[in-house]
């Protein structure tokens, strides 16, 4: 029986996922077919140039590592019973934070101390972002829906009046380089990745993941964090102080979104330039989505779309890389659609089974 | 003066048609942060048919149909199969998007914009504002749709059914209210209204270009939020949003607020807005809600 | 009775929702203008049978007809253009929109495009006075007490030239002359030759109002008898399938005298949902070794009063003390602490998390105690589990499994087992057997009985009177957020609890008794 429940919840996680992957193919032949190519052809160059050499894989690497961070965030938040859809500002403050700390220390500055407080810069300017929309929902029981979104418009166009009346380079959108506070490239060490950005920042996402897993399921917070997602009422009957939890969900999910602005700032780049998060903080909705909003799901979906995204490129030349935005929207509407679908079937399948066996 | 409100007038018109769409989608209890991809979707549309066809009312036709067609996807996707609503809008935008880059690429083989279509108003350089916003329809059209719409919500059995469907589904379907098939009217319904601030865009500047609505449809969510789900309210809302705008743009180079400042004006009253510090806004009772 | 005079006959409906099968076989033949009965326990299918008679469901297998004509599987527009009109349990109204509209939804009166309101309110208003209501249709509806509420109900089906009307547990949310008030419209109703299909389970009202009576239990039907040649023995036998001790005859507890003051509550006020003092001055004690009954119709303040004790719901003013200890101002978890434990009323809201296993379940409100640092201890968590799931026998008894594979009775049983396994010096139990079987019943007053005779104060609210007089040893009468008076068990019965529960003496609050 309790095999037969852990099956039936794999099931109901893995379903939707797979489906979504079987519709995104079958729309991507059909876009292919479009442009007059041979869809086999397409999808194996695809995948030749991203896990197939290793600066593909490289670039894979670091795309994925913004998506686990944002994935996470959002994740997080999902199992509060809380959408970010915030994680978007919330990257980009952390980003700026990040480069903005770094830029104020002195350069003889041991460059841990400067990563150390890049990093802790990023993940509270993100968790103060997430702070507002959590502290709203909790006091006035505002909507967080629409509180993030409506604030990640205030961000970006204050962060973009910062940059451009404050610490910009001249005729540029990003601030002054800080080479000093920089993870490790890959390229570095291993030479085959040359080109590529990828960077120490996945071993970061990588331990993130770790922690939201451990936070989620072990601890007596997250044991908190998800009664009040599943059933609010329940968890304030049990003592849980619901908006507290609310709070601070959105708090902890913006500092993971924030923290992802390291992988850019410190690993790639070395500084804050407008519109680096392009897009990352709402793929991070579809990376949760599809990752079921489980730490592991969140890693795989990720070097999913990561290699969706980095695919495009190399099949540009096939086909249009706009592609892979249109397969992202297939994917995320098919998983949105058939995760209630999946759920319905799986339990008149169980009900079915249980009804022969006669314990109805 | 008179530029002032021609130009609060122009960037408005957009507006109207997307909160409008806002408020018959979501009265009905379907959330609608689609209304940015419905808006791009009748953009696309609009370019293609006027392009192809050399009529801007073959571009109206096919915007329309454009946002009809989204909206029934997000309908489907809501209704039918019992989608998240929120998440469905998200992909929706995003597949609208990737759609219009893919198709603008296959088209017109441009990742930026589509050749110059024919549109309406004389864009001539030598007329004068006042004859490009008044000889075009669409403006009208927009200066009509909400007091329309106001009529439809509050006077008419679809508007009826519309409401309570949107409060309470059960007990509209225990009188015989299919409440699936009002809800897949009004979403389809908004997803044309919608797509209509998105065929202003594109022929009023006659051309498609990516990403031509830049976050409009949030703008409208905004003043659907802040309108209090009432047409009017909403209709006020972005008229107040567009004067905002204008005054922005007239300001620019004064150096007195940042503009950076009054683009936020929107964000932050909707902010407000929900948070009831002014005067509470509450949503349908069964709004994002599948049964 | 032959088939082909009956309103209404269904025969051999199966319904099946998922995991539970909520009609398998059911029966059921009306005669025109009869007022019939459809009685049977929580749960034994009787709102599905009826609401596939009103075309929102249709019946897996089985055949419907309607004054001879075979309807199976129609939908309710069919229904309501054939003359059927339901009236559900949880009122099927748009709070924000006006009686008028509320009752011309769906068939609006219409002048070019646009709906004709004057003629709606005209016609509305016509309707109502047919049938003696005096109503406003202007007014809107979320303005309406409970029972002009339900009058709007009626009025809609009435509005549709309902000639069959069902009303499913109609009197649950009214107070006595509400009742009466109903009565009348349904018998006006029958003598101008209209059918009507009364769901209850209560036992009085069937023997006041009806002609028949069909009887459903575990989705099928048992017995159907003319209420004349029966007794509500006989029904009741037929509701549980065995004999059942009713009301009249419940055994009275003897009389006890306590230690001291368990739970103390003095001129609390809260606020609810309609109403800024929902719960209006209540002053009470109970004592140690006691269970204190609050016996009233829902809605008069008895949700509000426990969540206020319970510490879910702001106090407005007044105090709770446990033992003469303050407990006003803590939190949910310091309560706890200081020994008050709590069944709530709604288990799938409140008392569990359904898809949290039923370890986890059994820990909620104590998770601190099974904390080491920052994380849950597993071991001592299906340590407690296994060692509570076999004290108060569990099924199925395995603790990964989620709670929401359980039946109603085993799931109630988490609850009482987590809150009465522990150390606590006061019980609220509300509504501890809503919606579970006969077995579980006995197992749950059991086990309230005990935590009496252990010495604890045990506050019971429950809307069945025959559990409140089972097994309290006061009887506390609520109406309209006031505790109308406290009668010593010995004094208690349904003839001297019910006139208070209409609010008579109302104007004498009860003084605090210890």
């Amino acid at each position: 029986m309790t095999t037969r429940s852990v099956r039936a919840q794999v099931e109901e996680a893995l379903l939707p996922p797979l489906v979504a992957l079987l519709i995104a193919l079958l729309a991507g032949d059909v876009l292919i077919l479009a442009f007059g190519q041979q869809p086999g052809e397409v999808w194996l160059t695809l995948l030749r140039g991203t896990w197939g050499n290793a600066y593909g894989f490289g670039q894979v690497l670091y795309k994925a590592t913004t998506l686990i961070f944002t994935g996470l965030a959002v994740s997080l938040g999902v199992r509060a019973g809380l959408f970010n859809i915030g994680a978007e500002g919330q990257l980009a403050a952390g980003g700026f934070a990040a480069a903005f700390i770094a830029l104020h220390f002195p350069a003889a500055t041991p460059a841990i101390v400067i990563i150390l407080a890049a990093m802790v810069a990023a993940a509270l300017a993100g968790g103060a972002v997430g702070y507002v929309p959590g502290m709203l929902k909790a006091r006035f029981g505002a909507h967080e829906v629409i509180t993030t979104i409506m604030l990640n418009f205030i961000v970006l166009g204050l962060l973009n009046y910062v940059v451009v009346n404050r610490v910009h380079v001249h005729e540029t959108l990003h601030t002054p380089e800080v080479p000093k506070a920089a993870l490790t490239r890959f390229a570095d060490l291993i030479s085959a990745f040359h080109g590529s950005a990828a960077n120490a920042a996945i071993i970061i996402a990588l331990v993130a993941a770790l922690w939201v897993g451990w936070y989620l399921f072990r601890t007596r917070a997250g044991y908190d964090l998800r009664a009040v997602g599943l059933q609010p009422d329940a968890a304030e009957y049990g003592g849980v102080k619901v908006g507290v939890v609310w709070t601070k969900a959105l708090v902890i999910s913006g500092a993971l979104a924030g923290l992802g602005g390291i992988n850019f700032v410190l690993g790639y780049k070395h500084y804050y330039e407008e519109g680096f998060a392009s897009g990352a903080g709402f793929l991070g909705i579809a990376v949760a989505l599809v990752g079921r909003s489980h730490p592991v799901g969140v890693v795989l979906a990720a070097f999913f779309f990561a290699t969706l995204s980095q695919g495009g490129l190399a099949i540009n030349a096939l086909v249009p890389k706009q592609m892979i935005d249109v397969l992202q929207g297939v994917v995320i509407l098919a998983v949105a659609a058939s995760v209630p679908e999946v759920r319905r079937a799986l339990q008149s399948g169980r009900a079915a089974i249980a009804a022969r066996s006669g314990d109805a | 003066m008179i530029g002032f409100l021609l130009q609060t007038l122009r960037i408005a018109v957009p507006y109207l048609f997307a909160a409008a769409g806002g408020v018959v989608a979501e009265r009905a209890g379907v959330i609608s942060l689609t209304l940015e991809g419905f808006m791009l979707s009748g953009a696309f549309g609009a370019a293609i048919g006027a392009f192809y066809s050399g009529s801007p009312w073959v571009g109206v036709l096919c915007g329309a149909f454009g946002g009809f067609i989204f909206g029934l996807v997000h309908a489907v996707a809501s209704i039918r199969f019992r989608a998240d609503q929120v998440v469905s809008g998200i992909a929706i935008n995003l597949l609208v998007a990737g759609l219009t880059r893919f198709f603008l690429k296959l088209a017109f083989d441009s990742s930026s914009n589509s050749p110059r279509v024919p549109g309406f108003g004389s864009a001539s350089a030598g007329a004068s504002m006042a004859a490009a916003v008044f000889t075009n329809p669409l403006v009208w059209m927009g200066l009509l749709v909400i007091p329309v719409l106001t009529w439809v919500v509050y006077r008419t059995p679809f508007g009826l059914r519309v409401r309570a469907v949107g409060e309470h589904p059960q007990a509209a379907e225990t009188l015989g209210v299919r409440v699936s098939r009002i809800r897949y009217v009004a979403v389809a319904l908004s997803g044309v209204l919608a797509s209509l601030g998105g065929v202003y865009l594109a022929l009023d500047q006659h051309q498609f270009s990516d990403n031509m609505t830049a976050g409009r449809g949030f703008i409208a969510i905004a003043a659907v939020i802040f309108g209090r789900w009432d047409p009017a309210r909403a209709g006020i809302a972005c008229l107040l949003f567009a004067a905002a705008e204008t005054l922005q743009i007239q300001l620019q180079g004064a150096q007195t607020i940042p503009s950076q400042f009054i683009q936020m004006i929107p964000y932050v009253l909707t902010i407000v807005a929900l948070a009831g510090l002014v005067r509470r806004s509450v949503p349908p009772a069964s709004l994002g809600k599948a049964d | 009775m032959a088939p082909e005079n009956s309103a209404i006959l269904m025969t051999g409906v199966q319904k099946r929702f998922g995991a539970v099968q909520a009609n398998r076989g059911a029966d059921l033949s009306v005669l025109p203008g009869e007022v019939h009965a459809l009685v049977g326990e929580n749960g034994a299918g009787k709102s599905t049978l009826m609401r596939i008679l009103a075309g929102l469901y249709a019946p897996d297998a089985g055949t419907v007809s309607v004054n001879g004509k075979p309807v199976t599987g129609w939908s309710t527009a069919d229904a309501i253009a054939a003359g059927v009109g339901m009236v559900h349990q949880h009122f099927m109204l748009v709070p924000p929109l006006t009686i008028a509209e509320n009752v011309v939804l769906g068939r609006e009166p219409r002048r070019g495009l646009a709906i004709d309101m004057a003629r709606a309110v005209l016609e509305v208003k016509g309707v109502a006075e047919q049938f003696g209501f005096a109503i406003d249709p202007r007014r809107c509806v979320a303005d309406l007490s409970v029972g002009e509420a339900q009058r709007v109900e009626i009025l809609k089906t009435l509005f549709r030239g309902a000639r069959i009307l069902i009303l499913d547990e109609p009197t649950a949310v009214l107070s006595p002359p509400e009742i009466q008030d109903l009565w009348r419209v349904l018998r006006r109703l029958r003598d101008g030759g209209g059918t009507i299909v009364l769901i209850t389970h209560k036992l009085d009202e069937v023997m006041e109002v009806t002609d028949r009576i069909t009887v459903m239990r575990h989705g099928a039907t048992v017995a159907r008898m003319a209420t004349k040649d029966t007794t509500p023995a006989e029904i009741a036998r037929a509701m549980v399938g065995r004999d059942v001790v009713l009301p009249g005859g419940a055994p009275i507890p003897p009389s006890r005298t306590t230690a001291g003051a368990g739970l103390t509550v003095r001129d609390l006020v809260v606020k609810g949902p309609r109403r800024d003092r929902e719960v209006d001055g209540v002053s009470f004690v109970v004592g140690t070794g006691e269970i204190l009954g609050i016996a009233g119709v829902e809605g008069n303040g008895q949700t509000e009063l426990i969540e206020a004790i319970a510490g879910l719901r702001p106090v407005t003013s007044g105090t709770v003390s446990l033992g003469g200890f303050d407990i006003t101002r803590l939190s949910v978890q310091e309560r706890g602490a200081a020994g008050l434990a709590h069944i709530p009323e709604d288990r799938h809201r409140r008392g569990l998390i359904l898809d949290y296993s039923i370890a986890d379940n059994l820990i909620l409100g104590d998770q601190a105690r099974y904390t080491t640092g920052a994380t849950l201890d597993r071991a001592k968590i299906t340590g407690q589990a296994a060692e509570k799931i076999k004290r108060f026998d569990i099924r199925p008894p395995d603790g990964s499994l989620p709670a929401r594979t359980l039946s109603g009775g085993n799931q109630q049983k988490i609850v009482i087992a987590r809150e009465m396994a522990g150390n606590f010096s006061v019980l609220l139990a509300s509504q501890p057997t809503r919606g579970v079987d006969v077995g579980a019943i006995e197992f749950i007053h059991a086990e309230l009985r005990a935590a009496r005779d252990a010495g604890k104060a045990v506050l019971l609210v429950s809307a069945e009177l025959t559990e409140i007089l089972a097994l309290s040893d006061r009887v506390a009468v609520m109406y309209g957020g006031r505790i109308v008076k406290v009668l010593p068990r010995a004094e208690a019965s349904i003839d001297a609890i019910g006139p208070l529960m209409t609010g008579a003496g109302a104007g004498a609050p009860a003084e605090p008794a210890a």
